[in-house]
């Protein structure tokens, strides 16, 4: 093959300007989401230290949307420019989900975007919360479109093959939409992200419990944060787990990857905790095991036979070092917090949920897990599916742009770069904001109106309402009762 | 009666480009326009004027592209090869933009440099968006279903020209968006650039407009032979009324009729275009039935726009009318 180098960058750079774009969703889902609840708290107990926290998580919020919009527009050009062979042969079945995609979610999204950044002096309370709210449910319906395409080139089903070699949809649409590996994909991403947003906010919160144990919204955040890592950490564990099997019902070599198994298990397969891959000699080096736990795990018998990559073809055989060690990274990751939520829960029972400092360091440490784990799964699904682009239909070799080597070379240290400068300067002012502890009356908005929000110049600041003026501090260590849990 | 979906996909299509380009033209255009304007104030207002709908602005471009890799899968799988430098180009440069709008609150001590990223960012995006028209129109090489022209078919005299028309015409939105936005010295300074940017448009369009009846013979024959010229005629006509009054517009102390006007300049540019390219999608090879998604696809998301772009057009102009008015000194920041 004679365009080899260009096949592989190209790779490069879709992997690379997808895992970029996919760091910013698997945040604003989950924060979007907080948002609305935040605010919604506020509305309906009136009580300043919601308003408080929603605003200082708005202005976060923004950056990391800005950042996440600007990285999508360029995936969505991505398939043409770099894909052109993909484009047009399954142009028919998944564009429509991705125009879907854009009329329901990215305009939602972005029409309701002004109104919740800049628009709290201009509408109505419960009218900025129904913004709020929609453009939460904006990155919802996002992600529901664009796993559902990404779930269909796993496990393709409802289409037909036209004469002219593309794929057609067939008589119902739903069957494309709601191919088998969907629902799980689209619960176990969503989830994924509101843990991603769950552990970034602890990790905050515990941030400023160790600058200050008493301030009031560092432990409602952390509190908050808590309760989702207790809660829905062992659900998308459960999640997972549920993933898992389906996918070794329609990509059965991709478990093989994942588990290391280069050889069958008539009686029983170990689960390896660890070794070094070896495609070469198609075995697992220095492999460490538990016997037939991975039975159990995928067949719920310890003597179940499992088929290994023996009973695959070499060239339909996924890199297998990828995506052994990046699944146990995430499922590491994803034991790591089950650990947090755990000791959170443990922390709460004992009384010591803002006092235990190692519980806050540890949360602190734990912050960017998310992040960490989000992308080691996709890159477990997405090397785990090679080297199929839609999977046992289309080789992703064959699926690649017209372009030469030194044209997608050029393109990719593009990206690199603005990227790396850009985002990167985008996430060193999100972490300047997270750095100032949040406090009483953030930026400054009355409290006690009825009507419509209403500021007052350029920068309303904490002195706008005398008669409370006394109790404020901007260290944000005195106001509020403190709570207790 | 049986409609033609593929049609009704073009004009949707089509629908979309325009929108992008008028919206996010001012946009683009403020940005072109933003370092005549001075440090301070003047800028932030310029700058608060669109920061609550770019986004949505900018979704139009995300439409214009997914909808063609949707009803046109085979023309966007051609297009975007033929082009591919001038769209990262064009995808980097929007990257640049759209991160200013929050960093140049967040860091005044780079403020400058950030307000010079949007500034090239929205004329790289700008010129990149004008030069992919200009290589469409000049036409595509095009071998079984894909690109078969070599590396630099996009830059030629002719792109370069469209390139610049498309950057004053954006300018020319930008600049009487602010007209109608600002007021005192800032609206002052906004209308002497719309003059400038509204001449630049206008000998730009009436250079491409040329160029294009000497491209091809195929399109000079829409343009000077009858009956095409019949219903073609109207369109330069129609140009040329519009642009005398948009001139007289800004000589006066109009507020949003200059920006009005813009439009409807860039409305029957845009119809020109359409008259010269009709029924081509990818010149001179693909038409937009060569290059149309199936029925099914075509019916499917047609049902979804019906039902859903009555509403995205309410909620959009619901977000301009919450801002609307001269804009003040205030902002979330
Ligand atoms: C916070 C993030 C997070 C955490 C803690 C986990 N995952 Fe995950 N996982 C994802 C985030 C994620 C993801 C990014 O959302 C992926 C990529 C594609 C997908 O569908 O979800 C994924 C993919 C993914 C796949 C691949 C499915 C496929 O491609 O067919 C499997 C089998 C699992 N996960 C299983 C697990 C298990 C057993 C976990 C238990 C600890 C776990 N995940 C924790
Ligand atoms: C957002 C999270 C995602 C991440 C981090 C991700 C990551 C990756 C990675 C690492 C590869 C390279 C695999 C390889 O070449 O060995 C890849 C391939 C690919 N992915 Fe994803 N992906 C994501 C989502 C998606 C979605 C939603 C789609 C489709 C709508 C998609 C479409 C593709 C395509 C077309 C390829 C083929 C190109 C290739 O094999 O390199 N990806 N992705
Ligand atoms: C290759 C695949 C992908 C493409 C082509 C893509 C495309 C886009 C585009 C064009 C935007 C900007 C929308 C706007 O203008 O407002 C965007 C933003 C967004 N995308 Fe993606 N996307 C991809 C992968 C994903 C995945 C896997 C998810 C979630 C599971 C996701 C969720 C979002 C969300 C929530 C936004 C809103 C902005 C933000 O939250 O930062 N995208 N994407």
């Amino acid at each position: 093959m004679d365009n080899l180098d260009a096949l592989i960058l190209a790779r490069i750079q879709f992997a690379f300007t997808v895992s970029f774009h996919f760091i910013f969703p698997a945040f604003s889902i989950g924060l979007a989401s907080y948002l609305a609840v935040l605010e919604g708290l506020w509305l309906k107990t009136g009580k300043q230290l919601y308003l408080d926290l929603f605003k200082y998580w708005l202005k976060i919020f923004a950056i990391a949307f800005a950042m996440g919009v600007v990285s999508g527009i360029v995936m969505s050009y991505q398939f043409g420019t770099n894909w052109s062979v993909f484009s047009d042969l399954a142009g028919p079945v998944i564009g429509p989900l991705m125009a879907y995609e854009v009329l329901t979610a990215f305009f939602l999204e972005a029409g309701f975007l002004g109104v919740m950044l800049f628009g709290m002096e201009r509408v109505g309370r419960k009218l900025h919360f129904a913004a709020t709210i929609m453009v939460a449910l904006g990155t919802f319906i996002s992600a529901f479109w664009i796993l559902s395409v990404n779930s269909w080139m796993h496990t393709p089903t409802g289409y037909e093959i036209g004469a002219n070699g593309q794929f057609l949809p067939g008589e119902s649409w739903l069957a494309i939409i709601f191919n088998p590996s969907f629902p799980y994909r689209l619960v176990h991403t969503v989830l994924a992200a509101y843990i991603t947003t769950a552990f970034v906010v602890g990790g905050v919160g515990a941030w400023h419990l160790l600058k200050d144990r008493t301030n009031p919204h560092a432990r409602k955040m952390f509190s908050m944060a808590m309760w989702m890592a207790t809660i829905v950490v062992p659900v998308q564990i459960y999640a997972g787990d549920m993933h898992g099997l389906n996918t070794l019902e329609h990509q059965p070599q991709k478990v093989m990857a994942m588990e290391g198994h280069y050889q069958s298990y008539p009686d029983g397969a170990p689960l390896y905790l660890f070794g070094i891959p070896n495609d070469e000699e198609q075995r697992l080096d220095y492999a460490f095991g538990i016997p037939k736990l991975s039975s159990l795990i995928l067949k719920h018998d310890l003597d179940a036979p499992l088929a290994g990559l023996d009973t695959i073809p070499d060239d339909e055989q996924p890199p297998v070092a990828i995506v052994f060690w990046s699944f146990r990274i995430m499922v590491g990751l994803g034991f790591a917090m089950l650990g947090v939520g755990l000791w959170a829960l443990l922390a709460r029972w004992r009384r010591k949920l803002y006092d235990w400092r190692w519980l806050h360091k540890v949360a602190l440490v734990m912050a960017p897990s998310g992040f960490v784990a989000v992308i080691a799964g996709w890159i477990t699904t997405e090397v785990g599916r090679q080297p199929y682009v839609i999977y046992r239909l289309m080789r992703t070799a064959d699926a690649a742009s017209p372009l030469d080597a030194p044209a997608i070379a050029a393109s990719l240290l593009a990206f690199v770069v603005v990227y790396f400068a850009v985002f990167g300067a985008g996430v060193w002012y999100i972490l300047h904001l997270m750095h100032k502890p949040p406090h009483a009356h953030e930026k400054g908005v009355k409290r006690g109106d009825k009507g419509p929000i209403r500021t007052a110049g350029i920068t309303p600041g904490p002195t706008q309402d005398p008669t409370d003026a006394t109790r404020r501090d901007l260290s944000g260590t005195k106001q509020e009762p403190q709570e207790r849990p | 009666m049986s409609i033609d979906l593929t049609v009704v996909w073009a004009f949707i299509i089509a629908f979309a480009v325009f929108a992008y380009v008028v919206m996010d033209g001012f946009d683009l255009g403020i940005g072109i326009l933003f370092p005549t304007f001075a440090v301070g104030p003047e800028r932030d207002r310029a700058m608060n004027s669109i920061a609550p709908v770019w986004d949505g602005n900018e979704t139009w471009l995300v439409l214009g592209g997914g909808g063609l890799f949707a009803a046109f899968p085979l023309a966007y799988a051609v297009i975007l090869p033929a082009t591919y430098p001038l769209i990262i180009a064009m995808l980097l440069g929007l990257v640049f933009r759209g991160v200013a709008f929050e960093y140049r609150w967040r860091d005044p001590g780079h403020r400058r440099y950030w307000d010079a990223a949007f500034t090239g960012g929205s004329l790289v995006a700008a010129m990149a968006q004008g030069m992919t028209l200009g290589a469409l129109l000049q036409g595509v090489e095009v071998v079984g279903r894909s690109y078969a022209g070599s590396w630099f078919d996009w830059l030629t005299p002719y792109t370069l020209l469209t390139g610049l028309g498309t950057v004053a015409g954006y300018a020319l939105l930008g600049a009487t968006w602010l007209v109608w936005k600002l007021d005192g010295g800032s609206q002052h300074h906004a209308r002497q650039l719309g003059k400038k940017a509204a001449w630049a448009t206008l000998v730009l369009m009436g250079g491409v407009s040329l160029y294009n009846v000497f491209l091809n013979a195929d399109y000079a024959a829409r343009w000077l032979t009858a009956p095409e010229i019949y219903w073609a005629a109207p369109v330069p006509i129609l140009t040329a009324i519009i642009a005398v009054a948009l001139i007289r517009a800004l000589s006066v102390e109009r507020h949003s009729k200059p920006f009005w006007l813009s439009i409807a300049l860039f409305f029957f540019g845009m119809a020109g275009l359409g008259v010269t390219m009709w029924p081509y999608v990818v010149p001179p090879d693909l038409t937009i039935w060569d290059a149309a998604a199936p029925k099914r696809s075509q019916v499917f998301m047609l049902v979804g726009v019906a039902i859903t772009m009555p509403l995205i057009i309410a909620y959009t102009a619901w977000a301009y009318w919450v801002f609307r008015g001269k804009v003040g000194h205030e902002g979330y920041h």
